[in-house]
């Protein structure tokens, strides 16, 4: 009895730091968000008129772009998977990967081949655990995404976009050469943040474009003015397309970290409780147990005197 | 009647406000936009912007490749790194620029990376 008092201790001991782990984590989580949430808001502006200016040019000229033409006969699609760098943050990672899942069975029964991209570790650790290949991965920023890592996947996506199926193509990375084939369509599945509580695995294809699309798009009374462009709109078109899918992109790594750390936190904020359940219980048990082991004690000394008040009295 | 004026780069809006002018860059050369401007799209290079507030005070602003549009006098600039010029430390800026310029222009990506390090420098020139 003696013996389980002590481990209950320890077990108590062990479930008190841990607890003070997860709440830290919480708290963290909690500032963060606030954070994620204001950068998300300062990207809205360049959203937004990107897809002003986009919507612009794509009504008063019809100009076809590589980036808008759909293929006839899309063989094969890239997928983007957004997810965390760390794990900690309840069932954030592993339902993206669920959404990831679904839309890669459901590419491929509509005949095509999936060549995934990558962001974040927990999605890279996951495909490589089960020996599937991943064209690329970025790592290393999924709670604070920077507009650079958005641009260098955007980039990404339109190299493998713009060539022709059959082709492949290279590029030199730090750490060696990435070699990827061309693709018909581009998805991209991420989380998006609906408020603290909500935040839901969404699918979104992304090329070739469907322009007016996107979270703010002008409203329909807006008449669009009748823009003269420079140097021409063909050209316009060319600057601007790359530019609204990285910031497409950026916006799907906002969200994510959002809901990433609205995940932790509520994970978090689980562990935590969970934490002081257990402390409860185990307190109750180790009383329990040194209520035991002392009963035990009392009725061995009282056995004892017993044998003992016995064996004088037998003796006389 | 005056210009409002949004100088947005891709992670936050860097400065809003009305104004009287505004010169920028575009592929073609120089543009100068006042009050009354028939909408404009344009693509802009690595340079400077310059505006003139309403207030008679003149600010400069280091961008790299982005969009001007100009539509009811109202004029976005788009680019997806601006800077104030009085952000810009110039004598790093100039260091900079010399780095950039030692390790060449070999190829298109140095080359961008060379003039939107001269943008910077010319911006904060102007403005100290």
């Amino acid at each position: 009895m003696a013996v389980s008092l002590r481990e209950y201790r320890a077990r108590i001991k062990s479930t008190e730091s841990m607890k003070k782990i997860t709440r830290a984590m919480e708290l963290i989580a909690a500032s963060r968000i606030i954070k994620a949430q204001q950068r998300a808001q300062a990207a809205a502006p360049y959203a937004r008129e990107l897809t002003r200016a986009v919507s612009a040019v794509a009504t008063f000229s019809h100009v076809d772009h590589p980036l808008t033409t759909e293929s006839e006969d899309p063989k094969r699609a890239a997928v983007l998977v957004v997810t965390s760098d760390r794990g900690l943050a309840g069932a954030y990672s592993s339902s993206v990967l669920k959404e990831y899942e679904r839309l890669a069975s459901k590419l491929r029964e509509e005949g095509k081949e999936i060549e995934t991209y990558v962001s974040g570790r927990k999605a890279e650790a996951y495909l490589r655990f089960r020996n599937r290949s991943v064209v690329q991965a970025w790592t290393g920023h999924s709670d604070q995404p920077h507009y650079e890592v958005a641009r260098e996947i955007g980039q990404a996506l339109i190299d493998a976009f713009l060539l022709d199926d059959d082709e492949t193509g290279e590029r030199e990375v730090d750490g060696g050469t990435v070699s990827f084939a061309g693709v018909d369509e581009v998805h991209v599945v991420f989380t998006r943040f609906r408020s603290m509580l909500t935040q839901e695995p969404t699918t979104v294809r992304l090329l070739p474009l469907e322009v007016v699309e996107g979270e703010d798009k002008p409203s329909r009374e807006e008449l669009l003015p009748l823009y003269e462009f420079e140097p021409s709109p063909s050209e316009v078109l060319d600057g601007l397309l790359p530019r609204y899918v990285q910031s497409r992109i950026f916006f799907a790594l906002l969200q994510a970290a959002a809901s990433e750390l609205a995940a932790r936190q509520k994970a978090m904020k689980s562990a935590t409780d969970n934490a002081d359940e257990l402390i409860k219980k185990y307190t109750r048990i180790a009383n329990q147990a040194r209520q035991a082991g002392i009963t035990q004690e009392i009725s061995e000394i009282v056995g004892g005197v017993n044998a003992l008040a016995d064996a004088t009295a037998g003796s006389e | 009647m005056s210009l409002h004026v949004e100088l947005v780069a891709a992670d936050r809006l860097v400065w809003s406000g009305e104004a009287d002018r505004v010169i920028a860059r575009t592929a073609e050369g120089d543009i100068g936009v006042l009050t009354g401007h028939a909408p404009l799209l344009g693509l802009l290079v690595e340079g400077v912007v310059d505006v003139q507030t309403t207030d008679g005070e003149t600010w400069v602003a280091a961008v790299d490749s982005g969009f001007l549009s100009v539509a009811n006098d109202r004029v976005s600039i788009l680019s997806e790194t601006a800077e104030m010029a009085h952000d810009i430390d110039l004598s790093k800026a100039r260091q900079d620029l010399e780095r950039a310029h030692e390790a060449g222009e070999g190829d298109d990506e140095a080359r961008t990376e060379v003039r939107r390090l001269e943008a910077r420098v010319r911006a904060a020139e102007r403005s100290s």
